[in-house]
């Protein structure tokens, strides 16, 4: 929309420019006439209100807190605690090596086990992870994307012993390749074995796991690493194309896995940004699914989303007004209809989160639920101009990005030729030098700022350097009780899937069964797929 | 004959991908006029000390999110020395405990940012405790 003409103030305004954090302007009052479309109705076709008519009268959104670190039998403790205290549904942090695909005894692996979430090499681990967990009433998502694989075939095998039907199963994997190669950046291959494999999974899941979703198109790294609101949008819904583009050609029925396909996005400080970004999203997603890609059914066109606050908008400083931080960003998510949410810690710039720092994290979507009355209202903020016109606005500005990787030829093409990563990086250097120039004050940190005794301090969790040797020891003493004549039958089978071009899932959940680590099916990827090296573009 | 330019090598180590606070360093010291190789991600201490060593660098900064900083800053550190690179300063930032930092100070890292640290802040530093050498 045009800006209108700026009103005499009678006094000068507070700042020179009025914008969102990602530096989009804001108008001083928004009308009717700002807005082009009807905001439509919740449950509806296109869906900006929300995905369904009822939202958290029918169900509250999942509390699902995002945990790991340390051992298996850690962060099981960690899991079941969280389930005592309220949180609806699981999700798992792994550590870098499992994330990489490196075994805890492997050289690359020294100094990070268990130490950026939970270490896991073999389906022993997976089984003391889960443990006295009901796996058919609980879901459980994954963050782990170039080993996802594998580590869903761990889930199902483990699922399988303790006698749990695969089709009763619920939950997500991440699995979102493209995003790695933007902005995560955690992977193995390059980006087009990558994708094959996450066909593969959305192949299997349709057909042996229906109720898992098989990828989470996922914004919110691309976020964290430091683009605009619109940008995380964009990229995101591009991503989404192009898994949506591969599964068509692998012959899928859009009806059919559409509504297994599921979003992440970011909630970061810029309250009413972050809502039209997320209804935006929803309307853009649905008409991306009937118009490009002709989806018969609503159901494949509605975008259900997990959302999480922003990490990277929290402050070592003062470390307690992230408590502020993440309530006003939580509260931002479940007011733009979110399925799901994890609120993060105040400690998260320091370490992992404590137990305290963690159920401060639970309470606060707790609050939002329980206390503050915002739930009982279906998209409440439907019709306000300010927020209606702000979707609008960055619905046609996410289209406009969208057809740029289009003329590139799809977001695979983007991403090897370094667009998304260079938009990203400029945005993230861009808004460091506006905070460093003053335009932005973090409380704390450029501005209000107090010595760190004042500031407060909190007590951080530490994991024991002694972790790393015992985990060796324990991956060594599994490896060597299995049948090494199965084993090595089992990894040649997946060798022979992934150069045959047949789906790689089937033989990773046997190898699994036979006791394939991580580390192992890794390697056969490696050899089979090359190594991915990081081009590092500055 | 105009003087010689500091020359940075910015790294890295450990398998974490958060490269955001790398990269905005490393072309903030551009910026601020010095020469900078940038590593890249996932590299191991080997990689980071034979970078320094052939690209005849001034000063090494090290960004790490992983957690894996206690293992993995003194080994780069023994490495250089054992490459008899020792007399550059090593200096790093990224999710790095205060208590951590006073034992990394004790082992050799001459400074270490925290979450916040402005780029003007690190430009400076850099150009005051990097001598260009000749």
């Amino acid at each position: 929309m045009a800006s209108k003409p700026a009103k005499k103030l009678e006094s000068e305004p507070v700042k020179p420019r009025f914008s969102t954090i990602s530096g989009m302007p804001v108008d001083e009052v928004y009308e009717a006439e700002d807005l082009t479309v009807g905001p439509g109705r919740p449950g509806e076709y296109p869906f900006a209100r929300g995905v369904y008519p009822s939202m958290y009268r029918g169900k509250t959104w999942t509390m699902r807190q995002f945990a790991g670190f340390g051992s298996a039998a850690d962060t099981n403790q960690r899991f079941k605690y969280l389930l005592k205290e309220g949180t609806h549904g699981l999700s798992t942090a792994f550590d870098m090596p499992t994330l990489m695909g490196y075994d805890a005894d492997a050289e690359r692996a020294l100094g990070e086990v268990g130490r950026e979430g939970v270490s896991i090499s073999t389906v022993e681990d997976m089984e003391v992870l889960f443990d006295g967990v009901p796996l058919e009433e609980v879901t459980t998502s994954m963050t782990v994307n170039c080993t996802a694989s594998i580590l869903l075939a761990m889930y199902l095998v483990v699922a399988e012993r303790r006698g749990f039907d695969w089709k009763k199963l619920g939950g997500t994997i991440q699995n979102d390749m493209f995003k790695e190669y933007i902005a995560q950046k955690e992977w193995i291959c390059p980006p087009a074995p990558a994708l094959r494999i996450v066909t593969d999974m959305i192949e299997f899941c349709t057909d042996q796991v229906p109720r898992w979703h098989p990828v989470s198109i996922s914004g919110y790294h691309i976020r964290e690493a430091g683009s605009t609101a619109v940008q995380e949008l964009a990229f995101t819904l591009a991503d989404g194309i192009g898994y949506v583009e591969a599964a068509i050609e692998r012959g899928l029925d859009v009806d059919e896995f559409g509504p297994r396909l599921s979003f992440f996005f970011n909630v970061h400080n810029d309250f009413f940004e972050e809502i039209a970004k997320i209804r935006a999203a929803r309307r853009l997603w649905a008409r991306i699914m009937r118009e490009r890609f002709g989806a018969k059914t609503d159901r494949a066109c509605l975008m259900r989303t997990h959302a999480q606050t922003s990490g990277v908008s929290l402050t070592a400083q003062q470390p307690m007004n992230n408590i502020v931080r993440v309530s006003l960003q939580a509260l931002a998510g479940v007011l733009a209809g979110v399925q799901s949410l994890h609120t993060n810690s105040m400690d998260e710039t320091l370490a992992l989160p404590s137990e305290e720092a963690a159920t401060t994290a639970l309470r606060t979507q707790q609050i939002i639920a329980e206390e503050s009355g915002v739930a009982n209202t279906v998209d409440p903020l439907g019709g306000s101009f300010a927020v209606e016109a702000l979707t609008e606005r960055m619905e046609r500005e996410a289209e406009e990005i969208i057809a740029r990787i289009d003329d590139m030829g799809g977001i695979l093409k983007a991403i090897e030729s370094g667009y998304p990563q260079r938009e990203i990086a400029d945005a993230a250097y861009k808004f460091q030098q506006a905070t460093d120039a003053g335009d932005y004050v973090t409380v704390g940190v450029n501005g209000y700022e107090m010595d760190e005794k004042s500031g407060g301090t909190l007590e951080i969790l530490k994991i024991s350097m002694d972790l790393e040797a015992g985990r060796k020891r324990e991956v060594a003493e599994h490896k060597a009780a299995r049948d090494s004549k199965a084993l090595a039958a089992a990894l040649a089978d997946i060798r022979k899937a992934a150069e045959d071009g047949s789906n790689i899932m089937p033989p990773i959940v046997e190898a699994v069964r036979r006791g394939a680590s991580v580390g192992e099916i890794s390697n056969v990827f490696r050899e089979v797929f090359g190594v991915y090296g990081d081009p590092a573009w500055l | 004959m105009s003087a010689k330019l500091i020359r940075v090598l910015v790294a890295k180590p450990g398998l974490d991908g958060h490269d955001r606070g790398a990269k905005i360093i490393a072309r903030a010291l551009r910026d601020g006029g010095m020469e900078v190789v940038y590593t890249g991600l996932h590299q191991t201490p080997d990689m980071i000390a034979e970078a320094a060593v052939q690209e005849d660098v001034d000063a090494v900064g090290l960004s790490i999110l992983s957690g894996a900083h206690m293992t993995l800053f003194p080994r780069i550190l023994e490495l250089l020395r054992e490459k008899g690179v020792d007399d550059i300063p090593v200096f790093g930032g990224g999710i790095i405990p205060e208590e951590d930092i006073k034992e990394l100070a004790k082992l050799g890292i001459k400074k270490i940012f925290t979450p916040g640290a402005s780029t003007e802040d690190i430009v400076a530093w850099v150009r005051e405790n990097v001598p260009a050498r000749v």
